[in-house]
């Protein structure tokens, strides 16, 4: 295959940045996006030029690394499949394909493709968690839990915090992933005691870095572990429960 | 440094079961309120990294925890697929602490300490408990209580998982944890900053130097004490199951410092792997071995036969593993299951359009248990490799073979896995200590997780108590200027050169066609030394030939992949080393010269039986052995059998 690729460039955060295109023959089908652009960028490199910064690491689409805009959709044309699991094989030769970083205020661009998503880390750290200390735990059996809510908090809990959602939502808001977090914690009987206070915390704390959600439902549609928006119907009950309840202070009152 | 033959693994006295117990009790304790008199340094935040941090904070503990991540959620334990073994006896099949002490020792090839695995499997009650609190979304039965799998090397079920993605949900697990101290204070995260160095003063760890990727400023942090949860060394063969980024820069330096590498030719292929499909792979991707349970491993009885697999009637079908190995069949344990496909291949037999893999098939599963149900256990990975190969898995036996996987040496560490230098603690993959010459399956989150939760916490104590009212040491001091001012050289001279190859061409060359080929599944002593040979000369055109065009001091992806792979070319030329001198087979480390008559490995317990670590002498390639004897007063040292 030979396809043509233009490729965001950008040198820093506060640089000017603009498409570069580049003449990509010899692409075969059986390789993943990724190992394209390591060819591209073992070629700019034996040029003399600069190779494309570009974020991935495991390249099995768990880590939540990787992510590009290709041809305007995050993680690509390819339905649940992250950047690094999709093939060229989705792609025909003689395409044209355009690559660009999450564009979001929340997540600046580092350098060409590369963004800064440490606003997910701020917004887990606000309280997606169940405080269990170490050894603090009763034995695993004591709390049962009926296989289909251990099956949904699975479905939540599958997230591997990329950006796409927000990537892809007009109002760069990250409903998604901050519902699928409160979803996983909510739905468990472990996650009772801290539900209130942790919906709120987390609510709010999205709501300093990104948008607002006004249910364009792109978010589902590119997100690359296809979590449901129906975890943002329940985020959206918790919170306005969670405003009463931590107001008259009966957070322990169901 | 003493000489060979007295390393001292400081495995406490006492009945095997009690030694926990009574070393816990008799290890001096840090009061609560001093606790906040100490700094203690994390890197890495993987399961044993971020579980380690988090507990340490819990516990009331100044922690700093370094990620070359942006964020400790994308660390490699997240890739973990099957599951996590815990002797929970749940299933009422047999199981107890002492089955899992022995099959580990056992699966570990009789190379691994006693009394580190016989904690290990004690703690793992503790672990699933502990994640299971935590929120980790474990499988459930209908009725509400857990659900177990098996596991190969094993003959109970007492692998916990969340569906393919155990190790994802235990590390968001401890990362939110961490997390939670994060936001308490008690943890200073520095995300994309790597270590560079280890500083040694005094015959202690003080400190580390690092490097923030973004910046390219290289600066010191001091501590009582250092910890490395930096995991393992696979991607030395290139071609591996790592992450891309998972490298051995921090413990190869902290050798280079001092500390000694323990049994770095223990090398893991696992089996279920899907096979490479041209020049440009650039990773190989695992089918998580629990695929194993329901799925049936053959190849054509005919070399030559092109038919298709559905074609193949079961008479000219070779279920080879369970023929040979009629008690545990496909579930064998993961080196042997490598080395018979391996046979398999070299004779011809291998299936696909390379000729690289064997047939792992569920047609057998789906037509017992119904399609639905398979789906419920193994849709992800199903997903997963009908995206990479275009081939449904429902229709179409998979095709697999082995891949580089895990590491099972690494840095040495004493009982309290604490390293020859005193204040440098090792945990994880990055240790060489429970796993032996051999990892059975779902024993890695194990391990990560029980030296972070359940015993850094505890020995790290030990030894803070005896440092009571001292301050770290003041990072102006000559000791970390130094190094600090030898990173930067080598930053600059890395970025001088002009040469004619990537590093990526070069790392290929070295991982692939030296290492994999030479030091792979089998070695033998030509090939291991045509290696070190390869490899030195490998050394030379790496720092004369690369070039490196990105000359940015922000993020460099290119700079950073040479620092790493510079470190890699030094660790593969030790590992052939050991490989070398060790003339037997045991577990991932088959030398062809020593094999039974069929063909299984050929332990030499008299001259072999343990732990071969190597101290740095000043250059590449000269380290000093040392060894620690490995005594086994409980499990009877035995060729391994699962026929």
């Amino acid at each position: 295959m030979r396809i043509t690729l233009k490729v965001w460039r950008q040198d820093g955060p506060t640089s000017p940045g603009s498409f570069e295109t580049y003449d990509v023959p010899g692409v075969s089908p059986d390789m993943s996006f990724l190992e394209m652009l390591d060819v591209v960028n073992d070629r700019l490199t034996l040029d003399g030029k600069r190779p494309i910064v570009f974020e991935h690491d495991c390249r099995e689409g768990i880590c939540g690394s990787c992510g590009m805009i290709i041809n305007g959709v995050p993680h690509g044309p390819e339905k649940g499949t992250a950047t690094c699991q999709l093939h060229m094989r989705k792609f025909h030769d003689g395409d044209q394909i355009v690559v660009e970083p999450w564009r979001a205020a929340a997540f600046p661009v580092i350098r060409d493709v590369a963004v800064d998503r440490s606003a997910f880390d701020r917004i887990i750290e606000a309280g997606g968690y169940i405080s269990t200390p170490t050894g603090a735990a009763p034995d695993a059996n004591l709390t049962l839990i009926p296989k289909p809510v251990a099956d949904a908090a699975m479905d939540a809990a599958a997230c591997i915090g990329c950006g796409a959602c927000v990537a892809a939502c007009p109002n760069s808001a990250a409903q998604l992933f901050t519902s699928a977090k409160l979803a996983h914690l909510n739905l468990l009987p472990q996650g009772q005691a801290e539900r209130w206070a942790r919906t709120e915390a987390m609510v709010e704390t999205m709501e300093e870095f990104f948008g607002s959600c006004t249910n364009h439902g792109e978010c589902r549609e590119a997100c690359p572990k296809e979590i449901s928006i129906d975890f943002i119907a329940m985020m959206n009950r918790d919170y306005v429960k969670a405003k009463r309840k931590n107001r008259k202070l009966l957070s322990q009152i169901r | 440094m003493s000489d060979i033959g007295y390393l001292d693994g400081k495995v406490p006295t006492g009945p095997i079961d009690e030694k926990w117990t009574s070393h816990k009790f008799n290890m001096k304790l840090v009061n609560p309120a001093n606790k906040r008199r100490y700094e203690v340094i994390v890197v890495g935040t993987g399961l044993a990294g971020a579980s380690a941090a988090a507990s340490l904070g819990e516990l009331g503990y100044n922690v700093k925890v370094f990620t070359f991540h942006d964020s400790p959620r994308r660390a490699h334990s997240i890739a973990a697929q099957g599951g996590i073994n815990a002797a929970k006896n749940y299933k009422n099949d047999g199981d107890s602490v002492y089955r899992l002490f022995y099959d580990t020792v056992k699966g570990g090839d009789f190379r691994a300490r006693e009394g580190n695995v016989y904690r290990l499997a004690e703690v793992s009650v503790d672990i699933i408990d502990q994640c299971a609190g935590q929120g980790v979304p474990f499988a459930r039965e209908y009725s509400g209580l857990l659900d177990n799998r098996s596991f190969g090397g094993a003959q109970v079920s007492r692998t916990f998982y969340a569906r393919g993605q155990t190790g994802q949900q235990l590390l968001l697990g401890a990362y939110q944890a961490l997390a939670r101290q994060i936001r308490a204070g008690s943890c200073t995260l520095y995300n994309r900053t790597e270590m560079l160095d280890l500083v040694v003063k005094d015959g202690a760890a003080r400190g580390i130097v690092v490097r923030d990727l973004m910046t390219g400023e290289v600066t010191s942090h001091s501590a009582h004490a250092v910890v490395l949860a930096t995991g393992g060394y696979g991607n030395v063969f290139y071609l591996s199951t790592n992450a891309k980024g998972s490298n051995t820069t921090a413990t190869w330096r902290a050798h280079k410092r001092g500390a000694l590498y323990a049994n770095p030719c223990y090398t893991q292929i696992h089996p279920t792997c899907i096979p490479a499909s041209d020049d440009f792979q650039s990773k190989l991707t695992l089918m998580s071995e629990s695929l194993r349970n329901d799925g049936r491993i053959w190849v054509p009885k005919n070399p030559a036969d092109t038919r298709s697999p559905d074609q193949i009637p079961e008479a000219d079908r070779d279920y080879y593993l369970e023929r040979r190995y009629p008690a545990f069949g496909n579930l064998v344990p993961r080196d042997v299951a490598s080395r018979n496909a391996k046979t398999q291949v070299d004779e011809g037999r291998g299936i696909g359009p390379l000729k690289n893999g064997v047939y792992l098939d569920f047609g057998d599963a789906i037509n017992r248990v119904g399609a639905q149900v398979i789906k419920e256990r193994y849709d992800n990975l199903f997903e997963m490799y009908e995206r990479i190969t275009d081939e449904d898995p429902y229709k179409v036996p998979m095709r697999i073979y082995p891949a580089v996987h895990y590491t099972m040496g690494g840095l040495w560490v004493d009982y309290n896995l604490m390293s020859n230098i005193p204040g440098l603690y090792v945990l994880g993959e990055a240790n060489f200590s429970d796993h032996g010459a051999n990892r059975l399956g779902a024993s890695a989150l194990m391990q990560g997780l029980a030296d972070g939760y359940f015993v850094l916490p505890y020995t790290i104590g030990d030894y803070l108590a005896g440092m009571l009212g001292e301050k770290p040491l003041d990072t102006s001091d000559p000791a970390f200027k130094q190094s600090e001012a030898e990173i930067s050289d080598q930053v600059k001279r890395l970025l001088s050169l002009r040469g004619k190859q990537t590093v990526d061409q070069l790392y290929r060359k070295m991982g692939v066609d030296v290492v994999w080929a030479k030091c792979g599944m089998a070695r033998n002593e030509q090939g291991l030394k045509e290696a070190i040979s390869d490899i030195r000369a490998i050394r030379d055109e790496f720092w004369s030939d690369i070039n490196i065009t990105d000359q940015s001091q922000t993020m460099n992806q290119s700079l950073e992949k040479a620092m790493r792979v510079s470190d890699f070319i030094d660790l593969a030329e030790l590992m052939c080393k050991d490989a070398l001198h060790r003339e037997e087979s045991c577990g991932g480390h088959f030398r062809e010269e020593y094999q039974t008559p069929d063909g299984e490995a050929l332990r030499n317990d008299d001259q072999f039986a343990y732990v071969g670590a190597w101290e740095w002498t000043g250059e590449s390639g000269q380290q000093k052995l040392h060894k620690e004897e490995l005594a086994f007063e409980y499990v009877k040292l035995a060729q391994r059998s699962y026929k």
